[in-house]
């Protein structure tokens, strides 16, 4: 039921809502092409590594764990979208990697607006057996944090501390 | 007779500050977790709290299939699981794997499994260095001391002194003092040979792992080293993936008052060949050390359906008074009062499930329904029987038999008429803690009485 009146609902504005609450930034673009234009003035002048999901066309260097290690921008492409938390979902597979989205400080993300889901729920029922297809399954809900020094947000512990998605399409 | 609480207690009421660390971070993160699991924020919460409840309590009745369903599919996706009955057992294992691969660093996420079998301690007498990596726990283990809080271990440290602990400048700000350690533990990351991490779910259905962090330690130590150990009771089970949906929901925002953690990894096996990175060898050490005995007592095998959210602990007067330390195992606050005696044996700090006021909050805020104020009620019973005061018990039935006798009751009409109970005498100590209300003028009989007449 809450499922259906979703459908009918916003995904994108959803998404951005609460992944922006979460001091995440959100940029939306119409084409492939854009993104590309807009990728590449966000990029220049950085080390960047990213994944060679089709959808980043080759930009940046490929996996190595040095590569992550030394990098400003890791660059991904998600598999999944959820709306209701802003989460991102990546299945590590031959074009993902665990670390691009760990190691660098900044990590940017490029979805397919049709990607974008409602929630947990939705994601399990349509990946109900994550382990089939990755040895790792990973949300990621905003930047790195913790409270651990008098319970103060600081942002940035281990993994990024800025992190950018980019949803493309209409 | 019951032992007697730790001087602990009387330490940690006369710290002003650690007082007033404790009661804001406590009460900071009760009001994060109100504010998400309001009608509005989360419509279904008490539907999503029974299901929890029925899916732990499903798996727990049926635990012998699912622990093999979940060694199966471990086995199937390249893994491995080691079946540890203690503690020792759990320790020797990661210890002989780290000697037989020659490995000198392994870092470690956050895991109270670990800290219940002080794996640490056991890896660094054999000559092996186990870093904490969770920033809070990183700072205790420097200072050496133990968790304060499920999911605030340094709770009762100021930023002055994890200053000192980190050697930065006095006025260091947490940002700073974060980004510290971040650059030392980074070192530590790329260079471990095992990854140590807890679990806080394990899934029969997938033979996965899954970890649920905001800083990403626990996918750093479960994805940069070679090697991947996770650690967990065997409690820790649930059936399917898709059972996680209810459990996401409920943990972080009963922790911390997140909808979702920041990162939730879910782990199965060692690296895939098509896959760029992840460990080459992944372990699950499945501990028992004392759940099977709780999971015999069919009252009380619920206190194995703990998540670990810490939010009893947030809601519970006590626990907001005498703090973490003042519990004698690694499992503090309510849930800690009902797992030692259970874990430990009933003889040792049987002080324990009596110093609760009852008021029931944790129960009231558990994310599984877990009957803690039921359980603490049946562990006094089992103790008083056990081993209660002579002298307690025969009090006890005088009590009931003039309860019982209204004609003997009316005769201890003095009582009122002395006003204020005298402090002294096993009175004192009780009177010391607690005010009385004035008794009024005429007890409930005479009113009745005059009434009548009227």
């Amino acid at each position: 039921m809450r499922l259906a009146e979703f459908r009918e609902g916003d995904p994108v504005g959803k998404f951005s809502e609460a992944l922006t609450a979460l001091a995440g930034k959100v940029v939306i673009v119409a084409t492939a092409e854009e993104a590309r234009r807009r990728l590449e003035s966000m990029l220049e002048g950085k080390r960047v590594v990213a994944s060679r999901a089709p959808i980043l066309g080759g930009l940046g260097e490929a996996y190595s764990r040095e590569a992550c290690a030394a990098a400003d921008i890791g660059l991904t492409s998600a598999d999944f979208a959820l709306a209701d938390t802003g989460s991102l979902v990546f299945l590590t597979e031959s074009h993902e990697s665990r670390l691009i989205s760990l190691l660098p400080p900044i990590h940017i993300a490029v979805i397919e607006r049709r990607k974008i889901l409602a929630s947990l729920d939705e994601l399990l029922s349509r990946v109900p057996h994550p382990s089939v297809q990755s040895s790792a399954m990973v949300l990621i809900t905003g930047p790195s944090r913790t409270a651990d020094i008098e319970m103060r947000l600081v942002r940035g512990v281990h993994g990024p501390g800025e992190i950018v998605v980019m949803i493309v399409g209409t | 007779m019951k032992s007697a609480p730790p001087q602990k207690i009387q330490d940690t009421l006369a710290d002003p500050q650690l007082q007033r660390a404790i009661y804001s971070a406590t009460g900071r993160l009760a009001e994060n977790r109100r504010k998400t699991v309001t009608a509005d924020a989360l419509p279904d919460y008490q539907e999503l709290r029974q299901h929890a409840h029925d899916v732990k309590q499903h798996t727990l009745d049926h635990l012998d299939k699912y622990l093999e369903e979940f060694e199966r599919n471990v086995i199937a996706r390249g893994g491995k699981v080691i079946w540890a009955s203690t503690g020792a057992e759990a320790c020797a294992f990661i210890s002989n794997l780290a000697r037989e691969r020659g490995v000198k660093l392994v870092v470690k996420s956050k895991s109270m499994t670990s800290e219940e079998v002080h794996l640490n301690e056991h890896l660094e007498k054999d000559g092996i260095e186990a870093v904490e990596t969770d920033l809070g726990e990183y700072i205790i283990q420097l200072t050496g001391e133990k968790p304060y809080h499920i999911i605030a271990p340094a709770l009762h440290k100021t930023r002055e002194q994890v200053a000192e602990v980190l050697h930065a400048a006095p006025d260091a700000t947490p940002e700073s003092l974060t980004a510290i350690a971040r650059a030392t533990l980074r070192e530590k990351f790329l260079a471990a040979g095992i990854g140590i991490t807890g679990a806080n779910f394990l899934v029969a259905d997938s033979g996965a792992i899954v970890l649920v962090e905001n800083e990403g330690n626990a996918r750093l130590s479960s994805s940069a080293p070679p090697i991947h150990i996770a650690i967990a009771g065997i409690e820790k089970l649930i059936p399917r993936a898709q059972d996680l949906a209810v459990f996401l929901k409920l943990l972080a925002r009963s922790a911390t008052g997140q909808p979702l953690s920041v990162y939730t990894s879910f782990l199965a096996g060692t690296r895939r060949a098509a896959e760029p990175d992840g460990p080459e060898e992944f372990y699950v050490v499945l501990l028992d050390n004392g759940r099977t005995k709780i999971l015999a007592d069919v009252e009380k095998r619920q206190s194995l359906y703990c998540i670990r959210c810490g939010a009893c602990l947030n809601h519970c007067p006590v626990y907001r008074k005498i703090g973490g330390y003042s519990y004698p195992w690694v499992y503090s606050g309510p849930i800690g009062k009902i797992l030692t005696p259970q874990f430990l044996g009933r003889d040792q700090d049987s002080w324990l499930p009596f110093a609760s006021s009852l008021c029931g909050a944790c129960g009231e805020v558990c994310p599984v329904k877990i009957e803690i104020p039921k359980i603490l009620l049946e562990l006094r019973q089992e103790i008083v029987e056990k081993s209660g005061d002579r002298a307690e018990r025969l009090a006890f039935r005088m009590f009931a038999w003039v309860m019982r006798h209204p004609r003997v009751y009316e005769q201890f009409r003095w009582v009122r008429k002395m006003g204020k109970l005298p402090s002294a005498g096993p009175l004192k100590a009780w009177l010391s803690q607690r005010d009385l209300p004035n008794l009024p003028a005429k007890s409930f009989r005479e009113l009745w009485r005059e009434r009548g007449r009227s």
